[in-house]
């Protein structure tokens, strides 16, 4: 559905995107992550056609960003990072000039607004000022403006920034419901909503592709060394030390001790299984086991770890 | 066709929610109706002097017209100064680009609201003028010539006038830009005052002012015409520029 073929946006003093490439399947739900200033935006925007690649290929349903922009923007809903709101209109007045510049007229245009309307929940704010509106209508009226014209792909920029907790969730269903009707990306610096809300993760630090896959494989893919989560009863630090001495044993965290029952985290070192031997150490110091599982790395780690490793080799090139 | 006229009908709408068109058609109404007011004052002393009624035409419609057209120089920056600037600092640029409409229905909507707007103001200065209509009987087609001529004059210097908004995303610079730029159209025939040959007359002819004068008084040129609509065309033509080298640049 979407095609992205070595696409790098250079500037007279820096590039922002630097040979980017990837893919993304019809109904699928990605998202695009970075830190701020990463060139999230920027790719977002070659992808819109608002702005060319200075190389590079780019395609939405088949049609070249470059080549024949009408097409793509047709297929296209975009919400940029600041809606595009008008604040002298009343929502429903915005959403007609929207619909319009989307081609949409008449009763068909009426009936879109409704769904969209119905479907973002705006419909009770219709006849507001937009200046009026706090910042999670705005946010909405910009995502109703993206869905009128019922696009293919759907181009969100970090859809949920400066919405509070319960708007959060509510826009993550929201995206959610879209996905498999929609190609959606979205960017966001925020990991959990890429765990939580997307299948596939793009992840771009300084312009450049640091990684693409599923979230699944990414965290399996980092989790060198193995990790496990268990939980005891009794002496916690005296377990601890016991633990330690276990072969194969990197590092002990306890993250809970509370009433004689404490829950411990324990990186193995490379390539070692150490299952049966900590629980083996457990069981003999005396004390009761009452968990033990493998615990994946989140997201966060894997991001941290992927975007720390490329500033570790810059440093050592600049050696 | 259709966003064409959303877009100028979002524009006109924009000027009447705000207190930009009350400003803009409060002063041009008062300094009207004090152009009227001296012209119909000059046209009552000829008349005495002459000791029978003087020319309508000749006293107060021409001359009202003529000041009514440097008065639109100094409006028109106020008009066209938001055009882009505006939604290039609000960001909804990326709305009207990422839409499936091309530069040309932006441009020409963008205009085109403008000219609404514009032509309010000249339906004031009509109202100005009926009372000419409604207490003597003046011949009524010299006016639509100068009508016709501040149609045109409006719209190349609100065409120049958006493209100079394009160009920023300062309001204010882009009205400061536009009023030196159309007040230095308006002199440019000063040029013949001390050199009547040669570069001087070319640039002479690029002055706003030797077109319309002939528009005020009820002359129809097609030379002036021309004139302005190519003025028109190339300011959407450096519009259409500067939107495309927006993508480039950035």
């Amino acid at each position: 559905m979407i095609k992205v073929e070595g696409v790098s946006k250079r500037y007279a003093r820096f590039t922002a995107v630097d040979n980017v490439s990837f893919e993304v399947e019809k109904g699928q739900i990605v998202g695009f992550l970075g830190p701020n200033g990463a060139g999230k935006t920027t790719t977002m925007r070659m992808l819109t056609c608002f702005l060319p690649p200075s190389e590079g290929k780019a395609s939405v349903a088949g049609f070249d960003v470059l080549e024949q922009p009408m097409e793509v923007k047709k297929r296209i809903g975009y919400l940029p990072e600041t809606p595009p709101l008008y604040p002298e209109m009343e929502v429903g007045e915005y959403l007609q000039f929207a619909g319009k510049l989307k081609r949409l007229s008449g009763a068909d245009l009426a009936k879109r607004i409704d769904e969209v309307a119905q479907k973002t929940n705006v419909g009770d704010v219709l006849k507001k000022l937009i200046v009026k509106l706090s910042k999670g209508y705005r946010q909405r009226v910009g995502l109703a403006q993206a869905l009128l014209h019922n696009p293919e792909v759907l181009i969100l920029d970090e859809p949920t920034s400066g919405l509070d907790p319960k708007q959060i969730l509510e826009t993550r269903q929201l995206i959610k419901g879209l996905a498999g009707d929609h190609t959606i990306i979205l960017s966001t610096h925020i990991l959990p909503e890429v765990e939580q809300t997307c299948e596939r993760v793009v992840i771009i630090s300084k312009g450049k592709l640091v990684a693409t896959d599923t979230v699944e494989n990414l965290t399996n893919r980092m989790r060198g060394s193995e990790s496990i989560g268990v939980e005891i009863e009794g002496d916690v630090a005296g377990c601890r030390e016991k633990l330690e001495k276990v072969d194969g044993v990197k590092k002990v965290v306890v993250r809970e001790d509370k009433n004689g029952r404490g829950y411990f985290e324990i990186e193995s070192s490379e390539g070692k299984n150490i299952r049966a031997d900590v629980a083996r150490a457990v069981v003999q110091g005396g004390f009761n086991l009452t968990e033990l599982k493998a615990v994946g790395m989140s997201l966060e780690d894997v991001f941290l770890q992927l975007t720390s490793t490329e500033a570790k080799e810059e440093k050592e090139e600049a050696k | 066709m259709s966003n064409i006229l959303a877009i100028a009908q979002k524009e006109i709408k924009s000027y009447f929610v705000s207190p930009i068109a009350y400003a803009l058609l409060g002063i041009y109404a008062l300094i009207c109706g004090w152009f009227s007011l001296i012209a119909i004052a000059n046209f009552i002393e000829m008349s005495q002097m002459q000791q029978g009624a003087a020319d309508l035409n000749g006293y107060v419609i021409a001359p009202v017209i003529a000041n009514a057209g440097v008065l639109s120089l100094f409006l028109a920056p106020m008009i066209t100064m938001r055009l882009f600037a505006e939604e290039k600092r609000m960001g909804t640029i990326e709305l009207l680009i990422t839409s499936p409409i091309t530069d040309l229905e932006i441009i020409l909507g963008k205009w085109l609201g403008a000219m609404g707007m514009y032509c309010a103001m000249l339906l004031i200065k009509l109202l100005c003028l009926s009372f000419v209509f409604i207490f003597g009987n003046p011949d009524y087609r010299p006016l639509l010539t100068a009508y016709l001529g501040m149609f045109l004059q409006g719209g190349a210097l609100l065409s120049i006038g958006m493209f100079v908004s394009n160009t920023t995303r300062n309001q204010i610079v882009a009205g400061t830009v536009m009023f030196g730029l159309s007040l230095l159209m308006w002199t440019f025939d000063w040029a013949t005052t001390f050199k009547s040959d040669g570069w001087a007359k070319v640039i002479s002819y690029l002055s706003l002012t030797s077109h319309f004068n002939s528009f005020s008084r009820g002359v129809l040129d097609s030379k002036d015409a021309i004139y302005f609509i190519s003025v028109i065309l190339l300011g959407m033509f450096l519009t259409a520029r500067s939107l495309e080298s927006l993508r480039w640049r950035s």
